[in-house]
């Protein structure tokens, strides 16, 4: 299928281009940028003057509730929304029931994203069996099966010899290990930031502690094992700052920060608002404000949704027994133009966190439109303003704490291998 | 975002969710409502006739039989009918939600609720899901707020020192899990208190609680210099269970309050308790049952205030 996408202001964050210029689609691959190859006849030709094409978006974290979770969410109907969101890959956690421990498991959740034949979807295997802390899972057979990193999602590892263990054992196969840093004992019932809203509103409390003892714990051992360690899902001041320091040491540690975290902070559960009840839990309005500028300066590598699609029964409870978790592929794009919009970065910086970025993290040949390339693209209207609400999402998780607001950015053609998936 | 649920459009009450929010021209009103109904309890036949025929549900998810109680009192005497549920005996071991709960309940005419919860924040859920007209009074949410015990605390201290400027105020205890300081902590500031002073080991306060307004003292002695009133608050023995605490003992010695630490305070200083009191933990009997204890009267006032709430919310 030969594809002409024209007139629109193509960004490729990796080349460095940002300019009005056409593309060419053949064969699943990008074939022309700019001129049309010699005798180029497209099946199609799709318009897009006044818009932007960019790489199809890259989400590191999107749980797809697939297997165990069905009830929350599958993982036709979240594909569904990444692609609504502009999202062509996306790695999703092992924390599935059962978790991403073994190679079969892995190999049908592959599977099944193949058939759907619309985003790619890259698993992310256990780091330990059943995500318990005690043995290693088989990650070479991962490896095989599938698996692009090792993370151990929300699960605590408390032993930390099993931790650095795991370290190594990843890195005598140049495995890349992603771990959200977090004490499990000091962050132990804690269901709030704890700072001064949860003082008032009478909520225990997960300190900025357990966040920086971990990263840490976390990052010494990276030093020592020489493991690739990506740490996920940042959230405080300090915690940005050990990760600076550490880069500007030479440690090659990539980190990134959810959607969520950049824009919200505690004062945001406002009346026990479920919706606002995330993990890592939204911080102090300083925290908010090291994380946006963390991205700004390169401490913080990409921008993720962390995509976690929660039943209405789970979030229609007091705070402190609700589910934490918000929904978030469809908002990746449209949070990412935000982020440019009020940090006064360019809306090619906002795109490399969320294309380039995810990419390298992931070590896939994604997240780029250079000749050759697999054809995965956005186009979408920057301009483009829409209300989040129930009925404008795709995916079956309608919990989001943006829920009421407008926000500005709407896919309006998604294409996977050269094929569109999505058309608005 | 959410507005304030606790006030309609006008700024009437609507639900008594949290003292924090409420003007102070509310909470003055709760109280000179209470003052009329304090004669109404000393009379011989002590009911108003303010709530009859309305429907007054107690929905305890925490067990409390002097809460409830004095609830069940209070809204017999304004002559409304009340149902007690007891709902860890009931539908929630079955699994039933708590919206679901509420709606079978609401489903029965229940014209107010009087929901108390382990959670705090709990009936904020609820009040949010009701349609308008049936109110919700809390009767303490997790650690969150208690508002009516605050309100009776204030009602008590207005009694006993005629008003609110120039007073010092102390709060001895358990800051950390306590609804009833967080609500008493805002009372007094709305009310103009103009000094709030809080007594407590680090870990028995929580993160940034100077931010609520509040002078922190960790040495008993210090804190209670020259103070007007002081507010005791109930240890749980789970403290030291949670490494909060090493012993009952050791906090009695340093954070009980005995006859001689009560002597740093003014001689016309009263002593108040939420109750029930652990006698030799935080406070000694000495104090307890002393002349400047008024712990029995607190009890007195909570029905006047409890009714004035009720009568209030009814009549919006």
């Amino acid at each position: 299928m030969k594809i002409h996408i024209k007139g629109g202001r193509l960004i490729d964050p990796r080349n460095g281009l940002d300019g009005v210029r056409d593309l060419y689609i053949a064969a699943g691959k990008v074939v022309g940028v700019g001129g049309t190859p010699a005798g180029f006849t497209p099946n199609r030709v799709i318009d897009a003057s006044g818009l932007v094409v960019c790489p199809g978006l890259i989400d590191l974290s999107a749980r797809l509730r697939e297997p165990g979770f069905e009830h929350k969410a599958t993982l036709e109907s979240e594909v569904r929304a990444a692609i609504a969101g502009g999202v062509t890959s996306l790695a999703c956690p092992p924390d599935t029931d059962p978790p991403l421990d073994e190679p079969g498991l892995v190999e049908m959740l592959k599977h099944k994203a193949k058939i759907l034949n619309q985003a790619h979807v890259y698993p992310v295997g256990a780091l330990s069996q059943g995500l318990k802390g005690e043995r290693l899972t088989e990650m070479a057979e991962l490896r095989d099966a599938g698996c692009i990193a090792y993370s151990h999602a929300d699960a605590p590892i408390t032993d930390t010899l099993v931790l650095m263990r795991a370290l190594q054992y990843a890195a005598t196969f140049g495995f890349s290990v992603w771990l959200r840093p977090e004490d499990a004992f000091l962050a132990r019932n804690g269901v709030a930031h704890d700072g001064e809203v949860a003082a008032r509103l009478g909520l225990a409390g997960i300190p900025v502690v357990a966040e920086t003892v971990a990263v840490a714990r976390i990052l010494q051992l990276a030093r020592v094992t020489g493991a690739r360690v990506h740490l996920c899902r940042l959230s405080s001041a300090e915690g940005v700052s050990m990760v600076r320091d550490a880069k500007e040491q030479g440690l090659p540690v990539t980190c990134d920060v959810g959607i969520n975290h950049v824009y919200l902070s505690e004062m945001d559960i406002g009346y026990f608002d479920s919706n606002a009840r995330l993990i890592p839990p939204l911080r102090a309005a300083r925290d908010r404000d090291a994380l946006l500028q963390g991205l700004r300066d390169g401490a913080i590598d990409a921008l993720c949704s962390d995509h976690t699609p929660v039943d209405d029964d789970a979030k229609q409870i007091p705070f402190g027994e609700s589910e934490p978790g918000a929904t978030g592929l469809e908002l990746l794009l449209p949070l990412a133009l935000k982020w440019a919009e009020e940090s006064g970065a360019s809306l090619l910086e906002a795109l490399a966190k969320v294309t380039d970025a995810p990419g390298r993290i992931m070590g896939i040949d994604a997240g780029h439109l250079s000749p050759g390339a697999t054809a995965d693209i956005c186009v979408f209207d920057p301009e483009a303003w829409w209300k989040v609400e129930p009925k404008a999402l795709l995916s079956q998780g309608k919990n989001t704490p943006f829920l009421g607001l407008e926000v500005r950015g709407r896919t309006r053609w998604t294409l996977v291998g050269g094929h569109v998936v999505f058309e608005a | 975002m959410q507005t304030n649920p606790q006030l309609d459009k006008v700024g009437r009450l609507q639900h008594l969710l949290s003292i924090e929010g409420l003007p102070a021209a509310i909470l003055t009103q709760i109280l000179d409502t209470a003052a009329s109904f304090v004669g109404v309890t000393e009379r011989e036949v002590k009911k108003v006739p303010l709530l009859r025929g309305k429907a007054i549900f107690n929905l305890f998810f925490e067990p409390s039989t002097r809460t409830r109680t004095t609830f069940e009192i209070a809204a017999k005497r304004l002559s409304a009918d009340v149902v007690n549920l007891n709902i860890s005996t009931s539908s929630q071991t079955k699994g039933e939600s708590l919206l679901d709960t509420i709606d079978n309940l609401s489903a029965m005419h229940a014209d107010m609720f009087i929901v108390r919860h382990a959670q705090s924040g709990a009936p904020y859920l609820i009040a949010r899901h009701l349609r308008p007209g049936i109110h919700v009074i809390n009767a303490g949410d997790g650690r969150h707020a208690h508002p009516t015990q605050a309100l009776l605390d204030m009602y008590t201290i207005r009694h006993f020192k005629k008003q609110f400027g120039g007073l010092r105020v102390a709060i001895v205890g358990d800051l950390l899990h306590s609804r009833v300081a967080r609500s008493q902590i805002h009372a007094l500031s709305i009310l103009g208190v103009p000094e709030i002073r809080v007594i407590a080991p680090k870990t028995l306060l929580p993160a940034h609680v100077e931010r609520l307004g509040v002078h922190v003292f960790h040495d008993m002695a210090e804190g209670l210099r020259d103070v007007d009133v002081v507010l005791m608050l109930r240890l749980q023995n789970e403290r030291m269970q949670g490494a909060l605490l090493p012993s009952a003992q050791e906090y009695f010695k340093y954070y009980g309050l005995t006859p001689d630490k009560l002597a740093r305070a003014r001689a016309d200083a009263i002593v108040m308790h939420p109750g029930p009191m652990n006698r030799g933990v935080e406070i000694d009997s000495a104090v307890a049952d002393g002349p400047q204890s008024v712990i029995l009267p607190q009890v007195t006032f909570g029905i006047a205030v409890r009714m004035a709430v009720m009568s209030i919310l009814a009549g919006s």
